[in-house]
């Protein structure tokens, strides 16, 4: 073996982000990485890399044991890595950025003239003639600033090359011209690490591949013999119960909404979808397959560059959230800590908020009336607070979750969308929040749910709308939705992929 | 055309700008008289400037520097009053004790994950009592050798070009050279677009930040020569203030404050402009010298405006597609 990982633990304060991890990586080989966000694939690249220091653990390259303790010491050692976050300086020129670190010299002093020569000759085979190497690398798209970041990685890797997501801003062509490269230094020996969200790309690309789950490693295999729903299982791992669609027979209401080739550029192709008054709409995905970007696109967040969104009055102007929200839009996004309630400011406050903005702030709503409010929602969404004037941050996240979805309600949006509403809350909280959602469709409330759990999805859509590789591929309806069918979809090839109608 | 550019050429523009309207005012202004005393006045300053520029542009902040001045004045005067060593003896104990200071306090601000602003904001505070411990007083300089230092070059038009002059204009070639010829240098970019991702691409970001507080420490030594020699003494009070100075001349010479980009060369511009001013006062002799401060206060207000300008363009040409 090139590289051999063994019992490699990983915490972070709060997290155990790799729990004895093993990999092993042979010469001439692609390796792929998998697992969801957060699974630890990338906190095992900078562990391997020198960027964290591991817990425990024994790494070998080359039957040598190795300890980086910077990305310096692992370039040294022959591993050349592309982080997922940017990986290069938008401040250097290009040439600067590839020759970093070992920019040829004369007397002390850099070369200019062989330090570009250097530069064009390591950027030859990745088609980026139009790119003048004397400009600074901001100066580019990100996609060239990724292939850079990656010719800058392949220069460096004499024996190990570990590509963490490189595709993720790429388009096909571009996708290609590294899949070439990569290939390349195979047949040349190097062992190679490979990280991607993208299925296709993985079977494709890769001779063997590992997922990881929760900072553990689940299982390793050779790709050829594995598929796609196996892979998806690996990944997503709780015991897929055929959770029964609850499915009571609600019938959607008049056409609320609808939206005609919605897309943005580099965040989600192109969509259709018309939403019915007072059906709930669910998104299912992997992480990073555009549930999130969809939503954004919906509210503003990130506004489509293409497509028209309208309803029986006519055209919506979505360009930003504020505009959104006075369409009668609603969005409690994912990270409610950072996005969602203000910590610091209690329950009635920050309930209050959300009634001033819509009153307008030339008009005040007065104190009691505030409590009367904040009262009245903390009573309706069973809020477990000690009084209303707790800093929202004090509370526990099924509850900051409630006071999300007050906030909300208490606009009255006639779409609300929900991105994970029930993520890291307890049982009991998280059924009281689907139970609310049932209650507010039967009140005509159209709400757009996404979540990682296929049970919860299941149980309180009405349709499900699968998304891979930032498409909406599939849409299952009223008898057609259970597990199989989500997973089938989720792995599904593109050939078998089903018209979305 | 790169974007970070701009900057400097905007600053020799405003120069030369500048420049004219002093010429068309006062003719005499374009002596080499004139130009001799502005590099002259203005040595020490340009010599600190070079140290802070290297720190700006790794994202930090040398607030000590006005206060290593002082000491090394003082430090100088006293040895030289106290004992009979050769002043080239003393001077390389100071540039040992100030870039050895300075690489103190890069240890620390790594080390501790300090920001360089509380750091040298301390260091500050410490050079000036440690100046106050060796004498209250101004210490004349008297000795045979500063007369030596004294030397100048008698150009044609009768300007002198002195040594502490050109020792400021070699300070400025060879900041230009550390700053944008060396890996180090190199490294100082870096370490200014972004520590982390520095970090990632291999910087070995500890090394790097004491060797540039170090370098900065030995500018300021260095200045705190030039400055005795100017002044012909050394003066526990002298320099109050010159760090601020030294980060606006940055500033107007192009550099960003936030770093990560920037040139040597616009400092010495930057410098010189400020120079500039202050002779247009002299020569108007009607004016307060408040007004230097007052133009400066403005320059300093155009540029972070430009540089603030530059960089929304520069965010809105990335997200168009290349
Ligand atoms: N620098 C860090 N500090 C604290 N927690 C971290 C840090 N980096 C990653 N984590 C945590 O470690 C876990 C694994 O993250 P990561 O390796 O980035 O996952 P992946 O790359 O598979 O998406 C996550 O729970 C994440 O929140
Ligand atoms: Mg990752």
């Amino acid at each position: 073996m090139l590289l051999t990982v063994r019992d490699l633990t990983k915490t972070f304060p709060g997290t155990l982000a790799l729990d004895n991890v093993r990999l092993d990586l042979a010469a001439g080989e692609v390796h792929a990485l998998l697992g969801e966000n957060g699974a630890g694939k990338s906190t095992l690249i900078k562990c391997l890399t020198g960027v964290h220091a591991r817990d425990s653990g024994h790494i070998e390259l080359d039957g040598q044991p190795i300890s980086p303790t910077s990305t310096h010491d692992a370039q040294e050692l022959g591993i050349g890595t592309v982080y997922q976050e940017v990986n290069l300086l938008p401040n250097l020129t290009v040439a600067e950025n590839l020759t970093f670190g070992r920019q040829p010299t004369r007397l002390g002093l850099v070369s200019g003239r062989r330090m570009r020569a250097d530069a064009e000759e390591m950027l030859a085979g990745y088609g980026l003639d139009q790119v003048n190497v004397s400009r600074e690398l901001g100066s580019y798209s990100v996609a060239v600033q990724q292939i850079v970041a990656i010719a800058r990685a392949v220069a460096l890797s004499g024996k190990v090359l570990i590509l963490d997501e490189p595709t993720a801003s790429l388009d096909a062509r571009e996708t290609e011209t590294l899949f070439k490269v990569v290939r390349d230094l195979r047949e040349r020996g190097l062992g190679i690490i490979f990280i991607s969200h993208f299925l296709d790309q993985v079977f494709s690309l890769s001779d063997r591949l590992t997922v990881l789950r929760n900072g553990r490693h689940i299982v390793t295999e050779k790709t050829p013999e594995t598929n796609r729903v196996e892979l998806i299982h690996h990944m997503l791992g709780h015991e897929l119960v055929a959770a029964e669609h609850r499915h009571a027979a609600r019938k959607g209401g008049a056409n609320l909404l609808s939206f005609k080739g919605v897309g943005r550029r580099g965040k989600i192709e192109p969509f259709d979808l018309d939403v019915r008054a007072g059906e709930v709409i669910g998104l299912a995905g992997l992480l990073g397959s555009g549930r999130t970007e969809t939503a954004d696109v919906l509210f503003g967040r990130t506004p489509a560059d293409q497509g028209e969104a309208t309803d029986d009055a006519g055209k919506l102007n979505l360009s930003t959230p504020r505009t959104a929200i006075a369409e009668g839009f609603g969005y409690a996004p994912e990270d409610r800590k950072t996005d969602g309630i203000v910590a610091d400011l209690s329950v009635r406050e920050n309930i209050a908020l959300a009634f001033q903005a819509r009153r307008g702030w030339a008009n005040p709503i007065p104190q009691a009336e505030q409590k009367r409010l904040a009262e009245d929602y903390i009573r309706k969404l069973d809020i477990r607070t000690s009084s209303a004037e707790k800093a929202v941050g004090d509370l526990s996240g099924g509850n900051q979750q409630k006071v999300v979805l007050a906030r909300w309600l208490a606009m009255n949006p006639r779409f609300l969308i929900l991105d994970e509403p029930t993520r890291g809350i307890d049982v009991g909280a998280h059924a009281e929040i689907l139970k609310l959602i049932g209650e507010l469709t039967d009140q005509g409330m159209s709400i757009l749910l996404i979540s990682s759990e296929f049970d919860e999805l299941i149980a309180a859509s009405d349709r499900i709308i699968v998304v891979r590789d930032r498409h909406h591929v599939s849409q299952l309806v009223g008898e057609e939705i259970d597990t199989d069918r989500i997973i089938n979809a989720i792995a599904a090839r593109d050939d078998a992929e089903r018209a979305m109608s | 055309m790169n974007a970070r550019i701009l900057p400097l050429y905007a600053t020799i523009v405003i120069f030369l700008i500048a420049y004219l309207i002093c010429y068309i005012q006062f003719p005499a202004m374009l002596s080499t008289r004139v130009v001799g005393n502005l590099l002259t006045d203005n040595a020490y300053l340009g010599i600190v400037a070079v140290g802070m520029t290297v720190v700006i542009l790794s994202g930090g902040i040398d607030l000590s520097v006005g206060s290593v001045i002082a000491f090394s004045g003082v430090f100088v005067a006293v040895m030289l009053r106290d004992t009979d060593l050769h002043p080239l003896i003393v001077f390389a104990l100071l540039l040992g004790i100030t870039t050895g200071f300075g690489a103190a306090m890069g240890a620390l601000i790594h080390g501790l994950a300090m920001p360089a602003f509380i750091v040298t904001l301390a260091g500050m505070f410490l050079a000036r009592g440690a100046a106050y411990m060796l004498t209250i007083d101004s210490v004349p300089i008297d000795h045979a050798f500063y007369d030596v230092l004294d030397a100048y070059y008698r150009m044609p038009g009768g300007g002198r070009l002195t040594l502490i002059g050109v020792v400021m204009l070699v300070t400025v070639f060879a900041g230009m050279i550390i700053a944008h010829r060396t890996r180090f240098g190199t490294s100082v970019f870096a370490l200014g677009g972004g520590e982390h991702t520095a970090r990632l691409m291999g910087v070995s970001v500890g090394l790097t930040t004491v060797k540039i507080y170090a370098f900065s420490g030995f500018m300021a030594g260095l200045s705190g020569i030039v400055f005795s020699v100017y002044t012909g003494s050394g003066y526990p009070l002298a320099t109050v203030g010159t760090e601020l100075t030294a980060i606006a001349t940055v500033v107007i010479g192009g550099t960003i404050l936030t770093g990560g980009s920037g040139y040597v060369f616009g400092t010495l511009i930057g410098v010189l402009t400020m120079g500039l001013i202050q002779t247009y006062i002299v020569f108007d002799g009607s004016l307060s010298s408040w007004w230097t401060k007052i133009v400066i206060g403005l320059l300093l207000l155009l540029f972070i405006l430009l540089q603030k300008g530059l960089l929304t363009l520069g965010q809105r040409q990335r997200s168009s597609p290349t």
